[in-house]
């Protein structure tokens, strides 16, 4: 059942999995990254400890509240980032703010899930939900390199 | 005049959004304009934009006409006693801001105690955690009953003799509350402490009369009442605003400027530094015309019909919670269990139906309800019944299309 098929473009099935069955939820324990952000103007929060070694991300991590796209979207983060270096995951990051923007994106690599959030920027309203995780990554990955 | 007579002095209601027609519920965060007001700032820059207070030539006269017409007209809708108490601000939040960084200063000492609600928004909250940082006073909150209401036993409770600031908000912007702002001056007047009434919700909707009241400070938005963005206004009893210091210094608030030292204009130009905010005022005042023609009492009772329908309607929607008590402004703040207020509002969106979701700029107030956001409905004199149907219409549909999207 489907009254706007406007609305389908946003909210993907794949997308709505993630909100309703988060991967990678909780809070890493040990030695990690630990970064708190929220979006001010809603109210929007994540908690993420990402666990880094030898310049790789080995495990990740997220708690949080927010809404379905916010949500989603940090479950995609999370799972495509582990096992990536820290400069492949910041290219991601830089393939995700592309993408929301409506730029041209980088296809050549494979974004599996991540694809599904590609309706949010025909939302404005929406596109900083979905890129609260992603900042998250890049402020505590930027850290780690410091 | 009708409802539907009405919305045509209002052109912005007459569109379509994503293909539905505007139904336009938010107007708590911004109101919309009648045409009187958007001409009355139409024809301020086309025939007598100038400067004003200075000018000899004939524009500057006409435009200080205007501005000080302006001031007269708030004057008389609020009740207060004198121009003199009537000064112009960007906003409510700047209105509360001055008198935080100018009462509050010179007369909250360390020790002292500021008391506020828990249901205050950002701007009535922040000012005075400031001042009581800078002062070394506490900050004391009043409690809410479960209905989000307050009770004067517990500001009988919380005021004591010191404290010199109470800051409370006339109506909710997320509970809808009418809060006994009259009775909590008179606990507050009798402990010695001044009250700053935050009306930003209700001077658009009701008959506010300060001197009924006998608050010390009132402060209000001209952008939520059909006026412009950018105009606000606080009032101050003379006897008070006397007394203060200004916290904006330069052109137009001096009086005589030496090399070392100056003085202030009188009241209430010594609080309005730098050329004024002409075009803002002068469609406030527009806007005051327009609503005193429609009627506040006409407005109360319309909204009072359309929140009270809203509920009604509302609470047949199973597993949405409605916050605030049942007597209430022209709001409904509500959740639906298992979808974020943000996708809410993306749905109703789709639906042409425009409403806020979010913390509603009330942090405080949203840990109280053990909420992270929630979504709002606002009504104005140009809602209507079959705007709350289609309300209802569209929430169901994102009920059941969220189910089928899990």
């Amino acid at each position: 059942m489907s009254f706007n098929s406007h609305l389908d473009t946003l909210y993907r099935q794949v997308i709505m999995d993630h909100y309703k069955n988060p991967r990678n939820r909780g809070v890493l324990e040990g030695e990690h990254v630990d970064i708190n952000m929220n979006n001010p103007t809603c109210g929007d929060r994540i908690h993420l400890t990402l666990k880094v070694e030898d310049g790789k991300i080995v495990d990740a991590k997220f708690e949080g509240e927010g809404c379905s796209i916010s949500m989603s979207s940090a479950s995609m983060m999370t799972e495509a980032i582990k096992g990536k270096t820290i400069e492949e995951a910041l290219k991601l990051s830089t393939i995700f703010s592309d993408m929301m923007q409506g730029k041209d994106y980088d296809d050549s690599i494979d974004l599996g899930d991540i694809e599904a959030l590609q309706g949010v920027s025909k939302f404005p309203a929406r596109i900083k939900c979905a890129t609260l995780a992603w900042k998250a990554m890049e402020k505590g990955l930027h850290e780690q390199q410091d | 005049m009708n409802v539907k007579e009405l919305r045509q002095l209002f052109p912005i209601l007459d569109q379509q959004v994503n293909g539905k027609p505007l139904v336009y519920l938010d107007s708590a965060a911004t109101s919309q304009k009648p045409l009187s007001v958007i001409e009355a700032i139409d024809n301020y820059y086309r025939q007598y934009n100038s400067n004003v207070h200075r000018g000899v030539h004939t524009l500057g006269t006409k435009a200080t006409d205007a501005y000080e017409g302006a001031r007269e007209k708030v004057r008389r809708f609020i009740g207060a006693a004198s121009i003199e108490e009537i000064i112009f601000t960007r906003g409510t939040t700047t209105a509360i801001n001055l008198v935080a960084a100018s009462y509050g200063r010179a007369n909250v000492r360390e020790g002292d105690e500021i008391v506020i609600t828990y249901m205050e928004h950002h701007s009535n909250i922040i000012p005075w955690q400031q001042v009581a940082r800078q002062t070394g006073a506490t900050l004391k909150y009043i409690p809410l009953q479960p209905d989000g209401t307050i009770r004067l036993a517990d500001v009988e409770q919380t005021v004591t003799s010191n404290t010199k600031i109470v800051a409370v908000m006339h109506v909710s912007n997320v509970l809808g509350t009418i809060n006994p702002v009259k009775e909590i001056a008179q606990i507050a007047h009798k402990n010695g402490a001044v009250v700053v009434v935050d009306g930003a919700q209700s001077t658009p909707h009701m008959k506010v009369n300060v001197q009924d009241i006998d608050c010390d400070f009132y402060a209000f938005s001209g952008h939520k009442m059909c006026g412009p963005t950018g105009i606000g206004v606080l009032y101050g009893k003379k006897r008070l605003l006397e007394q203060m210091e200004p916290v904006e210094f330069g052109g137009e608030m001096i009086d005589f400027v030496g090399l070392y030292e100056s003085t202030w204009k009188e009241l209430p130009w010594k609080f309005e530094g730098g050329t004024p905010i002409i075009a803002g005022a002068i469609g406030l005042g527009a806007a005051i015309d327009f609503l005193e023609q429609i009627g506040l009492d006409y407005i109360a009772e319309h909204e009072h019909r359309l929140a009270q329908y809203a509920l009604e309607q509302l609470s047949t929607i199973d597993g949405l919670t409605i916050y605030g008590p049942k007597e209430r402004a022209g709001l409904v703040t509500f959740n639906i269990d298992g979808v974020h207020p943000h996708d809410v509002a993306t749905v109703l969106d789709a639906e042409g139906i425009a409403v806020r979701a979010g913390h509603h700029c009330a942090q405080p107030l949203m840990k109280w309800l053990n909420v992270t956001a929630t979504a709002r409905a606002s009504f104005y004199l140009y809602n209507t019944e079959e705007e709350i149907d289609a309300l209802v219409s569209a929430l169901k549909k994102t009920k059941e299309y969220f189910s089928y999207v899990f």
